[in-house]
């Protein structure tokens, strides 16, 4: 006996999310190498006068790693045949997403600079930009997989759309801890 | 609502080629009729023609570009072109012949073969591959479309900042260079992740890892190689944009940008991808080599493992194309020293193909002269590029025309020559009618003899000093007869080209037969008719040892590959999944009919980068909408794909 069709994680998809993480994650890597090149030649005087501050960027921190778990919670609910799970879980994971994004934005609008005043603006806006534009994928992603989820097309065996999907959120979770590291904690690092 | 089974038992049957059960088959996977067909197709091998015929329309292209130059550079101080024009023609030479033929020549072959190689009925994302299809085709034609504004890219395939910027640059011309590239990249890395999921999944029974046909591993390398580098060129194509387009301050030395940084971005991708576009030739090359030599490859795993090390270290070699920019010596020492060592993998291949030939019984055809003036032409690029790899030399040497030696010995050697042999070999399994040898010797010795005569002055050239990229130069420096004759030898071998050209026509309409096997090769696809049916295999062959057609001779192993009897999953398309490592059976996956989706995304993409490039952000705007719009629509969940769950009252 052989499953036939999309079973478990046993899909051509999923293997394309992870070809898809690799290509996207080389892609910072290099926005990150680009940061850290300027941070070596220039040193401090680089950075600009105040430092990048946690008041916005621990909280979406929080949140990114809350809603990421909320999506493990939703996976995890399929896999078990529970409907009621996999929707509320993706409709958490949703909400918080939808905060930090609106965190974000007022984040930025809060920086005395801008992408063309200086070459730290440049590379802070691109990488931070970069990182909302996957996440804003990402959210959308997670709403089209909340719609398909309420038409019922997902069962304990049939879900391999949620797990790829839960995977490239994870991804960019994973993107943002090494982006608020970069961005807010090695200025402090002496 | 028809919905699919979790689960079905499959039984093994017999079927041959005129079979009763292949006429199902084929009705099932033929492409529809009309507009809808032609435009909507996701057979693997009509894709794989197409992207061909493209990538030898810009072999053409940038063939035509080199000629005009050789024309101006032929004597001292000639006018032909203007140095504007000049700087025009050598930059589209290079993006040409680099990113829009010399890569998707090899995806052009390996999206024909690596289905019919791996004993499977299509590649792992059928629809993807028409879309990687399109936006090569569209990437192309939005680069020549800045002919057509007289704005085109003019500071080199490198395009260096600061000369790329604004300041110095204020016309469109880079501005086309940047965003075709970046829509370029997506074609090629939604192509490399095709591949690397396929070569994972979609193999015969039995094809383990030490199975897999070596063509499959080089390709699948450098898919793996391009999955990791694009995104730095992609990158910096972007903040060059940005720079152009918006003041930022990436390059700009007037904004405290770090024209280096260009520099460091844009070879990290590009180091890489000048093996990306000789590992899978020198692949066709360990594949086709040992047919017409009658022998398996000598060193399989060697050659593999050499590969793979070639690409791994591409990665850290890049700063040998800075060793004149003022870096520390430190660093030039460390990258002289990995430029030094790559050579060793390549050299280890080298010697596998030799002793392929001295202990196998040589049949000599076109295909294995081309095999054959490869392996030299390697030899002699290979060492160009060891001396370059010393930094003192490199001082020297670099950015004259011992450079430009180097690399043509290097991508004509190492990726036409291939092309072309593999084109004698496979071509019959593509239209089923082989090329004919006598012109084929023709082609051949035009292009070898060409070859040498353009390019092996050329050494002498630029250790005479001249430089590269100079649109003429004066009387009396003692150049003019190595111009003159490296003029020649191009001419030459543009005819060898053109000789090759009225090959596949002629022979297209009238050459010999070719049958299944015109070659007596040992692998899957010589087992099916030329050219193949629609589904490829009426049953999925189980594979037992590297030479499935060849075992009763070699005596290997205690294995026989089964090729008239297997699973014949006529369901609906299907095809079988197997595990990576020990190919056993894993799930019966369902494969997507013929659909536009892939060209409605392929045309919103493209609009969406000509809107960024006029600067109309509400159409750039629009497209990104439609783009994901028709994304969702790509995606959306299908139950004759087998991804809808089955209701519990069904």
């Amino acid at each position: 006996m052989l499953p036939v069709g999309s079973i478990e994680r046993r899909t051509n998809g999923w293997y394309g999310m992870l070809t898809v993480i690799m290509t996207e994650g080389a892609l910072f890597a290099y926005l990150l190498f680009s940061y850290y090149y300027f941070a070596v030649q220039y040193g401090r005087e680089w950075l600009p006068p105040q430092l990048p501050e946690f008041w916005f960027s621990v909280p979406n921190t929080i949140l990114l790693l809350a809603s990421s778990a909320a999506l493990w919670f939703a996976e995890r609910g399929v896999r078990r045949g529970i409907r009621r799970d996999l929707v509320w879980g993706l409709a958490i994971a949703i909400g918080l997403a939808v905060i930090y994004v609106v965190l974000q934005a007022i984040e930025w609008s809060g920086r005395p600079f801008t992408m063309s005043s200086t070459p730290y603006g440049s590379l802070y806006f691109s990488i931070s930009g970069l990182h909302f534009v996957h996440l804003a994928i990402g959210l959308i992603i997670l709403v089209v997989l909340l719609i398909w989820s309420l038409l019922n097309y997902f069962d304990a065996r049939r879900y391999a759309a949620v797990s790829i999907g839960a995977v490239y959120w994870y991804f960019v979770t994973a993107v943002w801890l090494a982006v608020f590291f970069t961005i807010y904690i090695t200025p402090r690092l002496g | 609502m028809s919905s699919i089974a979790y689960e079905r038992s499959a039984a093994l049957e017999t079927a041959g080629y005129d079979s009763p059960a292949t006429s199902k088959l084929e009705q099932l996977w033929k492409t529809k009729p009309g507009l809808f067909g032609w435009l909507g197709t996701v057979d693997h091998k009509q894709l794989g023609k197409r992207y061909l015929i493209t990538a030898f329309c810009f072999l053409i292209a940038g063939g035509i570009e080199a000629l005009v130059m050789r024309l101006q550079l032929a004597r001292p101080n000639q006018h032909l072109l203007t140095p504007e024009q000049y700087n025009e023609l050598f930059s589209m030479h290079g993006i040409t012949m680099i990113f829009l033929y010399a890569q998707p020549v090899l995806s052009g072959f390996s999206v024909f073969l690596f289905p019919l190689f791996l004993g499977t009925r299509d590649l792992a994302f059928p629809r993807l591959n028409s879309f990687s299809y399109y936006v090569y085709l569209f990437a192309g034609l939005f680069l020549y479309a800045s002919f057509l504004v007289g704005a085109v890219p003019n500071d080199g395939w490198f395009n260096y900042p600061p000369n790329a910027l604004k300041l110095y640059n204020p016309g469109p011309n880079i501005d086309f260079y940047a965003l075709g590239m970046i829509l370029l990249g997506i074609s090629t890395t939604v192509g490399a992740a095709n591949f690397l999921v396929t070569w994972l999944r979609l193999r015969a029974p039995g094809m383990s890892i030490n199975r897999l046909p070596i063509l499959t591993w080089s390709t699948t390398t450098t898919s793996v190689g391009i999955l990791f580098s694009v995104p730095a060129v992609s990158l910096a194509f972007l903040m060059l944009w940005l720079d152009r387009q918006f003041g930022t301050h990436f390059f700009d030395p007037a904004g405290r940008g770090q024209p280096l940084l260009w520099q460091h971005l844009f070879w990290m991708f590009a180091h890489p991808w000048v093996y990306i576009v000789v590992l899978p030739a020198m692949g066709f090359v360990s594949e086709a080599l040992p047919i017409f030599c009658r022998r398996p490859l000598v060193g399989y795993t060697v050659v593999v493992l050499a590969t793979v090390a070639t690409m791994v270290m591409g990665f850290g070699v890049w700063l040998h194309h800075m060793f004149a920019t003022g870096l520390p010596f430190l660093a030039l020492s460390f990258f002289s020293g990995a430029s030094m060592v790559i050579v060793i993998p390549s050299a280890v291949a080298v010697f596998a193909w030799v002793a392929t030939i001295w202990t196998g019984r040589p049949v000599v055809t076109t295909a294995l002269l081309f095999f054959a003036g490869f392996i030299a032409m390697f030899v002699i690029g290979g060492v160009s590029g060891f001396m370059t790899a010393a930094v003192p030399s490199d001082r020297q040497m670099t950015d004259t025309y011992f450079v430009v030696a180097h690399i043509h010995y290097v991508l004509i050697g190492i990726n036409l020559f291939p092309v072309m042999g593999a084109l004698y070999v496979w071509f019959p399994k593509m239209t089923g009618r082989l090329l004919d040898e006598r012109i084929g010797r023709w082609n051949f010795w035009l292009v070898f003899i060409g070859l040498n005569v353009a390019f092996l002055p050329m050494h002498w050239t630029g250790l005479a000093g001249m430089p590269r990229r100079i649109y003429t130069y004066p009387d009396g420096l003692g150049w003019n007869t190595v111009n003159m004759l490296t003029t020649i030898g191009a001419f030459i071998l543009a005819i060898g080209v053109l000789v090759l050209l009225i090959n596949i026509a002629v022979s297209r309409a009238r050459g010999a037969l070719a049958g299944p096997n015109p070659w007596d090769g040992p692998t899957l696809e010589w087992t099916t008719p030329s050219p193949p049916p629609s589904y490829n295999f009426a049953v999925i062959p189980a594979v037992a040892s590297q030479n499935p057609l060849w075992e009763g001779r070699l005596q290997e192993g205690l294995g026989h590959s089964s090729v008239g009897r297997g699973l014949v999953l006529d369901q609906g398309k299907e095809v079988l999944a197997t595990t990576p490592l020990d190919a056993e059976p894993d799930a019966i996956l369902k494969m997507p009919q013929d659909s536009l989706a892939p060209l409605v995304v392929a045309i919103a993409l493209t609009g969406l980068f000509a809107g960024l490039l006029v600067a109309w952000w509400w159409l750039a705007g629009l497209c990104a909408v439609v783009t994901l719009a028709s994304l969702v629509v790509w995606l959306w969940p299908e139950p004759a794909l087998g991804q809808i769950a089955v209701a519990a009252n069904d």
